[in-house]
């Protein structure tokens, strides 16, 4: 039995979709059923709605600490006014990083953990994560805020959105709450788009070279015997 | 000009050139005049896209390094900014992490080939040693480089990989000292292996992949038949199933460089992360001495021999288990006994051991990236010993293999 | 077509086609040595509050690495511009570099304020500040302006360059403009803001 071109193909295959298999099924925390979610990174409508919903409910305590509000702005279709009006409620300029008044000390001291940076929480964790867990929230008399999480037991965050989703309906909730994970899903990687059309075009350059460089190759060795 | 050779070139730059430098004669003996067999198949293109890669990550190596800040406090930002900020920064640095993954997977196809047909054999054998102080340079390297973005995963990995050096009894705690220039995985320790990553291994590995090449072009290339066919030339000394390396093998080779390229930007457009496998998920935070990950596992290439280190019971005999398994690779040239080069005319032991070889090393390498509980353990083990059972048994069951006979002349299909 | 021809025509497609990619793929890695967005963030042009600077003094900021002077001119500092005009090399700004707006005795387009750039024209030094009359260590005949302690030149109170002096040409105005009374923007002339 010879190992052909056709077995080390399939062989590889194999190879590469177990092992996204493996890793999709070992990266993920606290399986308590995740609907899995769909959201669109390219959906600029989405992402300022997400960027909306963050600065106004999460920057008070969370930064983006690799975002620059000009970025945001430029990425998202948002003019400076805009960003100015409705993004940014401190003395910052679009050139400053999007950062949060409270310190580390005091957020460990008032929190026990500091609230974490969420530039990159989509990417540590994934966006069904995130998602589940601002779903949540339920009312806890032993728990310091009042509230505990089924996703992350024990966790220091307050429910910060529970007013939101008493006046909004479950099912404008839960778009809110998909706007805000597609907000982060791009910043924790906001060159993604580009990189998918970009790709599309090396992937065709490559195809077209192929052809070349395999008529070159069969015309060299129509010779050889 | 020396009296031995004539120039190939007619400009007269170039044979200015000539008269100084050994332009033509490098030119005829490593390409237009060096001739390998005919018949080649896909295992034979692993080598050059194993220099394809390399070329990509000392290119993309060098840019990073352009941005990359080497201190702890600086380095997690740091790539976090040459991914946002440096103009097409993330497209280099996915090059780079993708490039990692797909060297080790060229690599060991390459290894893989040499094991199919022989090529390890005589007169090939220190083409095979040089080849395997080239794996360990990249096993290195790649070590070295894991710490260097400084995530959580980078940290942990360096922690566990730089304790088992604690295991050689006597000098092991001043040993794991002096590698790390400090008491704990520091900002010193990152700057040291910056150093390693950076300058030292690169430097080593194209010294020796030139050496490497030297090697082979000095025996002749090996082929899928494991004929040498250098023992039929024509009247003008060339080898009748040979053809020159340039044009046959470099119009070929072209081919399937732009395959392999293909292969590899889809990777880097479209799954840089590969689920976690090339990106760990574990990186995308900075490293905290106070917070180990749920489960420290290396990089998917180091993972077999993890599964090796944790089978063994006792700790210090995993470390020499797994610097065995790495070892054995070196002495198949005397493990292998059967005269027969080719997987094609072997007996059925060979294939066989081949078979249970590749079986079990695919297998540890899955059971090295699971946590080391139950039946995963005892599946490990089991593999182990298949593993080693392979190298270790092979001067019996290659002795009396029962070979077809060898053709003399390399079979070539169109 | 003949054999040669054939093979012609595919080395030179397959050249061409290797060198039009080569060039597609090594133009990011020439792209990446531009400032990056962090750069260009912090080399933004800066806003200056003018609110506080009194009558007769002096602010120094710095904008991408270089300092710039930012002086309240009083209305004797302004009228003492026109008695320093025959001892100038270049009265009227046509050898140094000031955006078109600054081409005039005030090198501004507001006369009480003066934005020049404090890198002598000499060799780089950062000249000092000496707008009082005829002080002990610049002598009687000094009028109020710049005094460049590395080489000696002297700059009047609109930083132009005297005669006889090392430095060639009148210290550089930079791009600015007002955002109202109180907010000088450095770095950009009106109408080109950028985010």
């Amino acid at each position: 039995m010879i190992l052909n071109i056709k077995k080390l193909l399939l062989l590889s295959t194999l190879l590469f979709t177990s092992g996204l298999a493996i890793s999709a099924s070992s990266s993920s925390d606290n399986e308590i059923n995740m609907e899995p979610i769909s959201i669109d990174v390219s959906d600029k409508k989405s992402l300022q709605r997400g960027a909306r919903n963050f600065f106004n409910y999460c920057a008070g305590c969370h930064s983006l600490k690799y975002m620059r509000y000009g970025e945001i702005a430029a990425d998202l279709n948002i003019s400076e006014e805009q960003l100015l009006n409705n993004l940014i409620f401190s003395n910052q300029t679009p050139q400053d990083i999007v950062t949060t008044n409270m310190s580390k000390e005091d957020g460990d001291r008032w929190f026990g953990k500091a609230p974490p940076d969420l530039t990159l929480v989509t990417r540590r964790k994934n966006p069904d994560y995130v998602y589940q867990f601002l779903k949540s929230f339920y009312q806890d008399k032993k728990s310091p805020t009042g509230v505990n999480n089924k996703i992350k037991d024990a966790t220091s965050m307050p429910h910060v959105l529970w007013l939101v989703e008493e006046e909004m309906t479950s099912e404008n909730y839960n778009q809110f709450l998909l706007d805000i994970v597609t907000f982060l899903e791009y910043a924790g990687d906001p060159t993604q788009e580009k990189r998918k059309s970009l790709g599309l075009w090396v992937l065709s350059f490559l195809f077209l070279f192929l052809v070349f460089s395999y008529a070159l190759y069969k015309d060299i060795w129509r010779e050889v015997k | 000009m020396s009296e031995k050779e004539e120039s190939i070139f007619t400009n007269p730059f170039l044979r200015w050139i000539d008269d100084r430098f050994p332009l033509s004669s490098l030119i005829k003996d490593h390409a237009t005049e060096y001739y390998a067999s005919k018949n080649f198949n896909i295992w034979y293109i692993f080598g050059v896209l194993s220099m394809v890669v390399l070329v990509i990550m000392i290119l993309t190596g060098f840019f990073l390094t352009m941005n990359y800040k080497p201190s702890a406090k600086d380095a997690f930002d740091s790539v976090e900014y040459i991914m946002r900020s440096v103009e097409w920064g993330w497209l280099i640095r996915y090059m780079h992490s993708t490039g990692a993954s797909f060297f080790f997977i060229v690599v060991y196809l390459h290894m893989f080939r040499a094991m199919l047909y022989g090529s390890y054999k005589k007169p090939r054998e220190l083409i095979w040693i040089l080849g395997m102080l080239l794996y360990f340079c990249l096993m290195a390297e790649a070590f070295f480089g894991y710490l260097l973005p400084w995530g959580n995963m980078s940290y942990w990995a360096g922690q566990v990989i730089v304790n088992l050096f604690g295991y050689i009894p006597f000098i092991g705690d001043t040993l794991t000292e002096w590698i790390r220039g400090d008491y704990f995985i520091s900002d010193i320790t990152l700057n040291r292996f910056f150093a390693f990553h950076v300058i030292l291994l690169p430097l080593a590995i194209i010294g020796l992949v030139a050496a490497h090449i030297l090697a082979l072009h000095h025996v002749g290339s090996n082929n899928p038949d494991g004929i040498e066919i250098k023992e039929y030339k024509d009247d003008s000394g060339k080898p009748i199933d040979g053809v020159a390396f340039h044009p046959f093998h470099t119009s070929k080779d072209l081919v399937w460089i732009t395959v392999f390229l293909i292969v590899y930007f889809a990777a880097v457009f479209y799954a840089p992360e590969m689920g976690g496998l090339f990106l760990e998920v574990d990186n995308f935070e900075p490293a905290d001495p106070l917070k180990t990950p749920e489960h420290i596992v290396p990089s998917w290439y180091f993972t077999p021999y993890y599964a090796i280190l944790r089978a063994v019971p006792n700790a210090a005999l995993g470390a020499v288990f797994l610097v065995l398994a790495v070892l054995l690779f070196v002495f198949l040239p005397w493990l292998d006994r059967c005269p027969v080069k080719s997987i094609r005319y072997r007996g059925w032991q060979y294939k066989l051991a081949l078979y249970v070889f590749v079986i079990s090393f695919l297998a540890l390498g899955y059971l090295g990236m699971q946590p080391a509980t139950g039946v995963y353990v005892l599946l490990a083990r089991i593999f182990t010993v298949t593993y080693f059972g392979f190298f270790l048994l092979m001067p019996f069951y290659t002795r009396y293999e029962k070979t077809k006979p060898v053709p003399e002349r390399v079979i070539y299909k169109k | 077509m003949s054999k040669l021809d054939r093979r012609k025509f595919l080395s030179v497609a397959t050249s061409v086609t290797s060198v039009i990619g080569g060039i597609f793929a090594i133009t990011p890695f020439i792209l990446s040595f531009q400032p990056s967005k962090k750069a260009k963030a912090l080399g933004a042009a800066i806003k200056v509050d003018l609110s506080n600077l009194e009558v007769g003094s002096i602010i120094k900021v710095i904008y991408r690495g270089t300092p710039y002077y930012v002086v309240h001119r009083s209305e004797d500092m302004i009228e003492r511009l026109k008695s320093s005009e025959n001892d100038l090399r270049d009265p009227d700004s046509d050898l140094s570099v000031q955006p078109n707006f600054a081409k005039n005795e005030f090198r501004s387009m507001k006369p009480k304020y003066l934005v020049v750039e404090g890198v002598c024209t000499h060799l780089g030094c950062a000249p000092i500040e000496k707008f009082s009359i005829a002080p002990a260590d610049m002598g009687p005949d000094w009028n109020g302006g710049f005094y460049c302690p590395c080489h000696g030149s002297k700059f009047d109170l609109s930083g132009r360059v005297y005669s006889g002096v090392p430095a060639p040409s009148n210290l550089r105005v930079p791009p600015h403009r007002f955002e109202n009374d109180s907010i000088l923007v450095v770095g950009e002339n009106s109408g080109e803001a950028n985010v």
